[in-house]
């Protein structure tokens, strides 16, 4: 059976993995790479890294950390932030990423979830959504790009369902209005796009304790967690070790890979 | 020498630092004529069976991988769709395929499970080889699965809503639709199983 996924979120700045809070205010944590091989040997499932700062800047992703992430860990990683052509996603698998998280600039330009997916395989390209939510969709949930920064007006909902419909091979939505509070994830939200979306789902923005990872698991269709805060966030009052998370888990009947 | 193909569409990178790992030597072959000397054969995949095939096909591999696998027996390993076109036929595309095994690759049924299937599943190794494979969580990223014509190919099984065929192996012929060069501490012990025969 399929086990549920434990997923580390790095902020990268320069190398350096930052952690923020509501996309805000970033600190520095660590070197990216000693990082991603210590979540590895705790025995993290897989690993996301965002660029944050590259779509903003309009510089291109930071291709030497991929590699150097590469090489220390073997497990699945994602890259995500100043990608902005096939020849950049081309680049980044290379380096030895499996998939390609494109957010803004699939916003912008939705037919390079396509080109991907044709190009790569709908498996490597992941659509991540920041989502806020509002009165001003049908849903209630309404899509932001650029860092959080820019409303786009665009439902949520039917925002992934278009990205499942280019060719998208999972989705990721990480919540504004939770992400960094450590309150637990937007079960609603998980609940209304796994309904919408026959894609595997990932949650992220706001796990904090334990028990959060359980409610998604158990209340939503979700098969991946996005946790960074609870592991090595300095502002979080305690960082737990992936091992301590997958016993929880276990301990309250859900799948994971120990 | 341990010998990676290098084509387009593959994730040829992450396997030699998979073979790194172990502390062993390879070589990524972008040309059919780096596979002379080889040891070893690794094809890696991700992507489509027809654009595997196409690549493969454009780079003049096909008679170059059946010349060294099936007439001088180098054993072979295929990843994910380096597995999955060792079949006759794919229903992904539609595509023709190696042959090498029989039986045909098919989807999953995306009304049971969300497709693709993505993560870390059980495998059970069903099939000795003659290197030691325990059981355990393998990393998986297909919609597509082999079935075997012949049940006696079938190496290891999972379970995505249905059971389905997770490792293959006939003689020299090895083939994982999971990502063992991304499977941690359990991926890298088979590599190093593999690379001993």
């Amino acid at each position: 059976m399929l086990t549920k996924r434990l997923i580390a979120c790095f902020d990268i700045i320069n190398g350096r993995v930052t952690k923020a809070k509501q996309f805000q205010d970033n600190i520095d944590v660590a070197p990216a790479d000693d990082l991603a091989e210590k979540m590895y040997a705790d025995g993290i499932d897989e690993l996301i890294f965002y660029d944050i700062t590259a779509s903003a800047q309009k510089r291109k992703i930071d291709i030497e950390t991929v590699k150097r992430v590469a090489q220390r860990v073997c497990i699945p990683f994602s890259v995500g932030g100043g990608i902005k052509d096939l020849h950049d996603m081309y680049e980044t698998l290379k380096a030895g990423a499996e998939k390609i998280s494109v957010d803004s600039m699939a916003v912008r330009n939705p037919q390079i979830i396509k080109d991907g997916a044709k190009a790569f395989g709908s498996q490597c390209i992941v659509l991540s959504c920041q989502v806020k939510r509002t009165q001003k969709t049908a849903s209630g949930y309404e899509v932001f790009i650029d860092g959080a920064q820019e409303p786009t007006g665009m439902d949520a909902i039917e925002w992934i369902q278009k990205g499942q419909d280019l060719g998208a091979g999972e989705i990721c939505l990480n919540s504004i209005d939770f992400d960094g509070m450590m309150t637990g994830y937007d079960l609603e939200l998980m609940v209304k796009a796994g309904r919408a979306v026959s894609l595997p789902l990932i949650a992220s923005g706001g796990a904090g304790l334990p028990q959060h990872l359980k409610e998604l698991f158990t209340h939503t269709d979700s098969l991946g967690a996005i946790i960074s805060s609870m592991l090595y966030s300095p502002r979080a009052d305690k960082n737990f070790s992936v091992q301590e998370l997958k016993n929880y888990l276990a301990d309250h009947n859900v799948n994971v890979r120990k | 020498m341990i010998s990676i193909i290098d084509y387009k569409a593959g994730n040829a990178p992450s396997v030699l630092n998979a073979v790194h790992k172990l502390g062993l030597k390879a070589r990524l072959c972008p040309k059919p004529e780096f596979l002379r000397g080889a040891s070893h054969i690794i094809l890696p995949g991700v992507g489509s069976a027809g654009a595997t095939m196409r690549s493969l096909a454009e780079s003049g591999f096909l008679s170059a991988l059946s010349e060294a696998v099936l007439q001088k027996n180098i054993p072979y390993l295929g990843i994910c769709v380096g597995m999955q076109i060792l079949f006759e036929y794919s229903h992904e595309e539609n595509t023709e395929c190696l042959g090498w095994l029989k039986g045909n690759v098919i989807r999953f049924d995306s009304t049971k499970v969300r497709v693709p299937q993505m993560g870390w599943n059980k495998v059970r190794f069903t099939k000795p080889v003659p290197f030691n494979c325990a059981d355990n969580y393998f990393y998986f990223v297909n919609s597509f699965y082999a079935v075997p014509q012949d049940k006696a190919d079938i190496w290891g099984t999972a379970e995505y809503g249905t059971d389905f065929t997770a490792a293959v192996n006939r003689g020299n012929i090895y083939g994982t639709q999971f990502h063992a060069e991304k499977s941690g501490a359990a991926g890298l012990e088979l590599l190093r199983g593999f690379l001993q025969c």
